[in-house]
């Protein structure tokens, strides 16, 4: 079901770390402990034309484990994926995002479901964290009618409108302005939200980019543009696409932040920073720093542009999921077993959700004539004699 | 004539969801600005006798609408105000205006983005004042980036809003192809039926006075194939306004093709609140010998040649089609099995044109009920080039309609 946040409501003012006496006593109830605590994160931020937010993040042990949580599932997602594809249940395109799942959750942690996400093809996890059901993303990526689009979008067409998820597009670059549209609207109707449009180190070098952020510029649009950079556009280093790779920067007028993407209290205080700025001064750029384990997608073995050694040194260094447990257990918020045992416990639910999407069917073949039109004046296509109804286009 | 009216139905509701689309429960959600739901507005039938019928048996009320809207005819342009008021007059560019303002004044989510559609008025004055009126965060000067305001339009739409998005020139959205294509047409279908995008793209394409190849492109060629949109061209100032408004209220893509040279005709229009079916195509002139499809611009040239023709003993049938997506098979069908020949009349070049795929559309469904084969008459596929007199033999002139209907009905 749905992953449960809770929104970190600490009081500013209690900044005090649990002494480990008392931490002890605390350890019974996990899930609905929310004493605060304060954690650095592993590297400042940087920033361009504005002032970086602290280092330190508030957080408290039940959002940590929620953390733990969250990524272990996408993680086992993630990986039950490469097997579904190759065993051939999954085809066409499939982007996996392992190794970036902290950008994900943390986003989460500092919004709120008001709040708009949009991103490019890459987006299961995203999905995911906005609400969407394992058995939704296992029956959209093969296929089945109990998907999120009904089977009719695929891997990268996932989107979840009543948690204002806007998906999941192909073309690169593309959901930028679509991203800085759904800004537009959050000021149009002053709700007081913003806009995160994700997108690539490979997208950034797009025009549409440029000119959707100079249009949300000028309008003062509450949009955020997150740059989740994993250091490779396809097949190409960022060096080799970007003359300025500092993409943070790119926004010349517009502010940037810089975060470690691995780090998901990073990113969540990164978030929360851009969304107070983002309502106040208009738009900003958030760049990500973070690594795709995988290949670009399934059909990219991911090792002819960067070499086993960079990608296993990264997993022992820099691994979100690794992070958070260490955290976890230094401050001896839960013991090893324990989240063994979590980890046990997701892996069950994505087996069970498989095997729950494997059984649902394929979409009728009524479906392909439906939703191609929403029903506004009559778009009905009635066959030449107006009687009988050719194809009724729902 | 029966005039259709679409009466703005009760205060708009929070739970109601604003598309009537089959979706599935769990798609259905309530929506997050509550002054943006509307209710379907419930349809009020008036008959030119003055009586009125509130029909929301939607079945029945297409079947009365088609049969009415299909024979309608208006032998000159004052038939359109035939019923009780004399209605007023005005230039198309005009009646596109009034009807984008009585849409923005019914519903606060219809907001105009485009280059110098605000405080210059629009280029072609389709604007003018709107922003005064409305306010700089209703009408909306963009900068010059088509592919990125267009997207915006569209990302705005999918949140409810009812953007009307401009291209100076049609030409200019080719620069906005990907997201015309590929998210406009296709994400309520890639969503599963989650996301509706009633945004509405117009603009003046065609070929004008001499404007130059670039600036006299006809997009409605290129467009024709992408799924999930509407494409519809207006023609006069009647069916500009309704083709506004129903287009705006539609809750489709719909993409509206004004032409360059059309936007200063005058015409009388009805005072009243209507609208034009979007899908239907208008009788113009009914007819036994012939059945001459055009729409925008070519219907002058068409109508020309008609007078001649006429002088010269026939009797043409002329249908402009308006409806470029999906044709209106219906009323053509009609007409084509009244007349069993057929000649298509349209600015398009002759390969990949509205009128190659119309054509394909009327042999494949009509084959039995002609008599000789489809005439298509198009621009030529070249470049529209400069001078003037090369411009002129790049379009259709009623002088080859004339010959083509003489050839047609020997």
């Amino acid at each position: 079901m749905a992953l449960s946040y809770l929104r970190s409501s600490s009081s500013r003012s209690a900044n005090l770390l649990r002494p480990l006496s008392s931490a002890a006593s605390l350890r019974r109830p996990i899930s609905t402990d929310t004493t605060p605590i304060t954690i650095e994160t592993s590297v400042p931020f940087t920033s361009h034309q504005c002032e970086a937010p602290s280092r330190s993040v508030e957080t408290n042990p039940s959002e940590l484990l929620t953390f733990f949580r969250d990524m272990a599932l996408m993680r086992r997602m993630e990986i039950a994926a490469d097997s579904l594809y190759k065993a051939k249940l999954i085809r066409g395109f499939c982007h996996l995002y392992d190794g970036q799942e902290a950008v994900a959750v943390g986003m989460e942690a500092a919004i709120t479901k008001k709040d708009c996400i949009i991103t490019a093809y890459r987006d299961h996890c995203t999905f995911v964290g906005r609400g969407g059901t394992l058995l939704e993303v296992f029956a959209e990526l093969m296929g089945r009618q109990a998907g999120c689009s009904k089977g009719k979008g695929g891997s990268m067409h996932f989107y979840k409108k009543d948690s204002n998820f806007y998906g999941g597009h192909g073309i690169v670059g593309a959901q930028v302005p679509l991203g800085c549209g759904l800004a537009f609207a959050q000021k149009y109707s002053k709700d007081e939200s913003v806009t995160f449009a994700l997108y690539g180190d490979g997208a950034a070098n797009q025009g549409q980019l440029f000119e959707a952020l100079n249009i949300s510029a000028l309008w003062d649009l509450p949009a955020i543009l997150v740059c989740e950079n994993n250091h490779y556009g396809m097949g190409t280093a960022e060096w080799r696409a970007a003359k300025s790779p500092a993409y943070y920067k790119r926004g010349d007028y517009v502010p940037g932040l810089k975060v470690d993407g691995m780090d998901a209290l990073a990113v969540k205080q990164a978030c929360k920073f851009a969304k107070e700025h983002a309502l106040k001064n208009g738009p900003i750029i958030l760049e990500m720093d973070t690594y795709r384990y995988h290949g670009h997608s399934m059909s990219d073995p991911g090792s002819t542009y960067r070499t086993r050694d960079e990608i296993s040194g990264v997993r022992q260094e820099r691994d979100p999921i690794e992070r958070v447990r260490k955290l976890v257990l230094s401050h001896d918020l839960a013991t090893e077993k324990e989240l063994k045992d979590i980890e046990k416990e997701v892996r069950k639910e994505v087996d069970n959700a498989i095997a729950q999407a494997k059984e649902s069917p394929m979409p009728e073949p009524s479906e392909l004539f439906s939703n191609v039109y929403a029903k506004g004046l009559g778009a009905e296509s009635f066959g030449a004699d107006r009687k009988e109804v050719r194809a009724t286009l729902a | 004539m029966a005039a259709i009216f679409q009466g703005v139905g009760a205060a708009a509701t929070l739970s109601s969801s604003p598309s009537n689309s089959f979706v599935p429960k769990k798609f259905l959600t309530s929506p997050r600005r509550s002054f943006c739901v509307r209710k379907v507005p419930s349809s009020v039938v008036v008959r030119s006798d003055g009586s009125v019928n509130f029909d929301l048996n939607s079945k029945s009320r297409r079947a009365q609408q088609l049969v009415a809207n299909a024979v309608a005819t208006k032998a000159d342009s004052s038939a359109a105000s035939s019923s009780s008021n004399p209605g007023h007059e005005l230039l198309l560019f005009e009646a596109l205006r009034e009807g984008l303002e009585e849409e923005m004044e019914r519903d606060p989510c219809v907001c105009v983005m485009g280059e110098d559609v605000g405080h210059y008025g629009g280029s072609y004055k389709v604007t003018k004042d709107l922003a005064k009126k409305f306010g700089d965060l209703r009408v909306l000067d963009t900068p010059i980036a088509e592919n990125s305001f267009t997207g915006m339009g569209i990302g705005a739409a999918m949140t409810g809003l009812r953007p009307v998005v401009e291209g100076m020139n049609m030409g200019f959205l080719l620069l906005a192809f990907n997201q015309i294509s590929n998210n406009c047409g296709m994400l309520h279908y890639t969503s599963g039926g989650q996301f509706t995008i009633p945004i509405v793209i117009r603009g003046p394409g065609g070929v004008g006075r001499q404007l130059g190849a670039e600036h006299s492109q006809r997009l409605e060629s290129y467009f024709q194939s992408i799924p999930g949109i509407q494409m519809v061209a207006c023609s006069t100032p009647y069916n500009a306004k309704g083709l506004m408004k129903a287009a705006i209220r539609s809750e489709n893509p719909v993409i509206l093709f004004e032409h360059v040279l059309l936007y200063n005709l005058k015409e009388r229009i009805p005072d009243e609140d209507y609208i034009c079916n979007l899908e239907e195509a208008e009788m113009v002139r009914p007819g036994e010998h012939v059945t001459i499809l055009t729409y925008s611009r070519m219907r002058y040239h068409v109508m020309q040649a008609a007078k001649t023709l006429v002088n010269k003993g026939y009797d043409p049938e002329v249908i402009d089609i308006r409806s470029l997506k999906p044709f209106d098979l219906y009323t053509i069908g009609n007409s084509v099995k009244k007349t069993h020949r057929v000649v298509i009349v349209e600015e398009c070049m002759r390969t990949g044109g509205i009128g190659a795929s119309l054509t394909a559309a009327i042999t494949e469904n009509f084959n039995d009920y002609l008599d000789a084969p489809i005439m298509c008459l198009s621009s030529q596929d070249v470049p529209t080039p400069y001078a003037g007199t090369l411009e002129e033999w790049t379009v259709v002139q009623p002088a080859q309609i004339v010959t083509a209907v003489e050839q047609l009905c020997q």
